[in-house]
This record gives C-alpha cells, structure tokens and sequence, in this order.
C-alpha cells in the first residue's frame, strides 16, 4: 500500500518535546521532519519589533535534536515560519542557530532558504488594482496602511516547499509560512489527495495538541494514504480518539466544517473520525475544493507608540467605590500639566482595573458585590518613550493623591508593590495589514535560495 | 441553569487577530440539544453581550462532538493593539457563559 508517513516534532518549535517521541518517532520510520516556528497569537509585537516569542537557548535546544535526527536518517528537516514571525529577522535569526549547530556538530547539507517578505510596492500596486481584500472583520487595506508597516510578510502556500525539495534541499527554513504547507508539500508532489493531505497537516502542525492529554510540546505521526490518514501521538503517555481529533478542527478556526488554505477551501461535513487501535485515529472524506484563483495572506505591523505601566493595589473601599472620578480627577491633571506640550487625544492613558471589570471593560455588566480589593493598572502608550513616561509619572502621582468625596484615605489611594513603581514596557505595534493578495506569482513572491553548508 | 455549569468545555480564542472563537462543548448530546432548543444563542443575543453587530455573529453546531462554536468580530482592538486587553482572547467566554438555559 502507497504510504507517506511523517513527524511533526512539536507544536511550536522552542516549546519543547521530549526526545523519547523523537526517538519512538524515527523508530517508525519517516520520510521527513516537519516543524511549525511560527504564530500570530502572541500578538503584533514580534512582527513589528523582529523579535522572536521564544529564546534563542529553546529554539536551539529543539532544533539541535531535530537535526541531528533529520541528519542521520538522511530525511528532510522542513520548517516554516522561522524565528517565529518569518519576516527576514526572524529567518536571519534562526539561520545564525542553524549555523552554529552546523559547525559544533560538524554537519554538511543542502540548505534552502525561502523569504517570505513581500515588497510594499507589490501591495500597493495590488491594492491599486483591486486585487487585495480583509481576511477577517477589518477595513479595507489602505496604502498608508502597508507603508505604515515595520515588517510586511506573506503567508506561502505549497509551492515554494516543492521548489526548495525539488532541488535537493536536506533542511528547508522558510518564512511565514501556512502550518498546512509544511507538512503537505511532500504529500502533495506524491499525488496522494490534497484535501486528506491538508486537512492531516492542520492537525499534525500543533503538535501532539489533538491528543489526550493534549501535548503541543510533544510530537505527532500523520502517515497518509490512498483514502485516509491516520494520526498517533508519538508518545506512549498519548492517545488519539475520534472525538479528540474531531475536536481539533475548532481549535482556534472560525468554522469547524471547513478551512481555507491557498490551495482552495478543505471541506470537512463529510469527514469520519475512526479508532483503529487504542492510541490511532483514522480519518476520511476530508475533501479540498479549489480557488478559482490563488491567494496570499497578508500579515504586516505598525508601531503604535511607546509604553510606560504602573501597577497597584487598592483595598480602601471608597477609594474602591470613587474609582471613576479618581480617575477623572487623573485625565483632566495629566491634560492640564501637558497643555502645550501634548495633545491629550495623541497619547492613551488607561485604568485596566483587575477586580472589578478588568478583562471585558465596558462588556461587563455591574458587579452585585464591591470586590474586596482592586488591582489597578495604570497604562499609558505615547509617541516616545519619554512621553510615555512623564506621563505616567503625572497620572500615578497624581491618583496617589486624589481626593473624592468623604475620603478617608487621605494619605494615599495606592499600594505600589516595586520601587521604582513605573514599568518601562517599550514599543507597541499594531497588525496594520491581515489582508489577502491575489494574482501574484509564487515563485517571485517566495524566492528559494541554496546554500551548501 | 448557567451555561457555565451546563458545559464540559467553556473557552474563548483568537480566530486571527482580528476574530474571537468561543467554543462550548457539552457531555451528552442531551445538554447540546438543550441549548440548540432554548434559542439563547441567537445572533441578536450575543450581538449585544459582546458589542457587534448581529450579522458579524457565526453560530455552528457541530453535533458529531456536541458543541456549538461562535465566532465573532473582536469589537474594541485587535490582537496586542495599543487598547486590547485580552492578546490571545482567551478570557472572552463571559458574559456568554452567564446566559441562563
């Protein structure tokens, strides 16, 4: 029977796994190591800033292992959305620990080296031509929305992979890319079906996270076949059952009866989840229904500004009670003490008041019983750091010693846990673009480059 | 009966930065059919709860694993901008989870 069988190493690369499942993994024998390194959920932050969300010593303690294995078996080691965000920081971080575990270890291979940064005025042009769209509920793009970004990336689809393997690559690190890409590139150029392929690889990029217990820092075997894929934790500790892996189309998907990739949309009402042991899931009739036309998801951050926090506790309970004229009291002081120097509408000062309405905000509705203490946050983003700072100087001094009536707390209104109370946060960002881009090229978007290392 | 106690899996999300998704899974197919019959989880409902317009509010039952999924426009800020408070929106499952069934 034709089989293609692979290991996903783990849900996010820096996580972690243990080396067992690598082990019990390659034990099965596999045709290539897959990795995920990417995501959007930790926020803007990363792809704005070209930071990565986990440390250099994780990404290189995951890696390491992985290599060494993909090395020695002589299978392709393929990553995607290196050093975490993808943009050409990211993949320059990422490749500066490749190296360096490349000649401590004395390794040779044939490197590939995909970019996913995609040229502003390529968006532009697009945007001018009708050819972009919201990928989500957000406005139209704008095209001071793309020059606004720090890091501007497209998410690649299959292809670019099949270009950097169809030329001999040992290693593939790519850019952003989709987590569905990683894993059905292979399978794909094999000829099995892609709507199966696609729909294992959007299971098998998070890791061991479809199994139970879930384990996004463990790792999972996909094999595929001509009707059906199984999946199997490559733990022993995990199990797969048809209701945890049928659960696993929800995780974090608007729509659990179908997803969209570049490739087109995989339809999932008609799917069969099947034990076939204790610890293996069988799934069919995963179908992928094709794009007329081919898209790329856009992904782009602006820096918003600079940011200075405080934190404090409150347990007098009218100081509790008079929290929104304190914090009247506090706006109209800051204002006033910066007329002439900032605008109050170019900075944001917020009171995030933990105990009370600190989560939803104005979607809480009222409390029945006043909380016994309150942790307030006092957060202010402006246009430089040291705006940012003086005024949040301003406005903690200042709820300190506010006054509201019937006060009896006139010493202080604040329980400051640190000295210095004030908190440099830095940068901010905001996701600027998350649109789609139609009609370009591929392989001029995701150029693959090779190194011999 | 709250819908918090009445679920086995009550529990918010980023569907992208832009999106939340909030998940309800039930034991028995009882409990689903339950909340699917008590017509509190209409688009008008979670429209007000959350601040968005009834015509942004996906509702899909999934009854081969008993949940009901809801997927909705972040209303405030997206995912880590300056006035978010929630970056992976995993906190967002109230005040849903107070409706009574």
């Amino acid at each position: 029977m034709k089989e293609l069988r692979f290991l996903s190493l783990t849900g996010m690369l820096g996580y972690g796994y243990p080396l067992e499942s690598l082990r019990r993994g390659l034990a099965r024998g596999v045709s290539f190591i897959g990795v995920d390194a990417g995501s959007t959920d930790p926020g803007p932050y990363y792809l704005g800033s070209g930071q990565g969300f986990v440390k250099p010593r994780q990404v290189r303690r995951d890696l390491e292992h992985a290599l060494l294995a993909a090395r020695g078996q002589r299978i392709p080691l393929i990553v995607g959305s290196a050093g975490g965000s993808g943009a050409r920081p990211h993949v320059d971080a990422f490749l500066e620990i490749l190296g360096e575990i490349a000649r401590e270890r004395a390794l040779h291979f044939r490197l590939a080296v995909i970019r996913a940064d995609v040229p502003k005025d390529v968006v532009i042009r697009a945007l001018n031509e009708g050819r972009t769209a919201p990928c989500g509920p957000l406005p139209e793009l704008t095209e001071e929305a793309v020059r606004s970004c720090t890091h501007l990336v497209g998410q690649m689809g299959t292809d670019p992979f099949l270009r950097a393997l169809h030329a001999g690559a040992d290693v593939v690190v790519a850019g952003r890319a989709c987590d569905t890409a990683i894993f059905a590139a292979l399978a794909i150029r094999g000829g099995f079906d892609p709507g199966l392929a696609l729909h294992l690889a959007k299971i098998a990029e998070c890791g061991a996270l479809c199994a139970r217990p879930e384990g996004a820092n463990d790792g999972l075997l996909g094999t595929l076949r001509g009707d059906h894929f199984l999946v199997e934790p490559a733990s022993a500790q995990r199990a797969c059952t048809p209701d945890s892996v049928a659960a696993h189309s929800l995780y974090e998907q608007p729509d659990p009866g179908c997803f969209h990739e570049p490739e087109g949309k995989v339809d999932l009402t008609g799917c069969r989840f099947d034990a076939v042991d204790e610890r293996t899931v069988m799934v069919t009739g995963s179908r992928l229904v094709p794009n007329g036309r081919r898209t790329v998801k856009l992904e782009g951050a602006a820096l918003r500004g600079y940011r200075a926090v405080t934190i404090a506790g409150i347990r007098d309970p009218l100081a509790i009670a008079h929290l929104p004229e304190i914090e009247e009291g506090v706006r109209q002081a800051v204002a006033g003490n910066l007329r002439g120097v900032i605008e109050a509408s170019a900075y944001s000062l917020r009171f995030l008041r933990y105990g009370l309405d600190g989560v939803m905000g104005p979607a809480e509705p009222p409390a029945l019983h006043p909380p016994r203490e309150v942790g307030l946050v006092v957060d202010v983003v402006a246009p430089t750091q040291d705006l940012a700072e003086t005024i949040l100087s301003l406005a903690r001094a200042t709820a300190l010693h506010q006054s509201f009536p019937g006060r009896k707390s006139t010493a202080g209104n604040l329980a400051f846990p640190f000295s210095p109370s004030d908190l440099s946060a830095g940068a901010v960002y905001e996701f600027a673009v998350y649109h789609l881009l139609e009609g370009e090229d591929p392989a001029v978007l995701f150029p693959v480059e090779i190194r011999e290392v | 009966m709250r819908l918090y106690d009445l679920a086995r899996v009550l529990r918010s999300k980023n569907a992208g930065p832009f999106a939340l998704t909030l998940d309800l899974m039930f034991e028995t197919e009882e409990d689903f059919d339950r909340v699917l019959n008590a017509n509190v989880l209409e688009p008008a409902t979670i429209g007000r709860l959350y601040r968005v317009a009834p015509a942004d509010v996906l509702i899909r039952p999934f009854r081969r694993i008993r949940t009901i999924k809801i997927t909705l426009p972040r209303a405030g800020a997206s995912s880590g901008a300056p006035d978010d408070r929630d970056v992976y929106g995993s906190q967002q499952h109230f005040p849903l989870a107070d409706l009574e069934v």
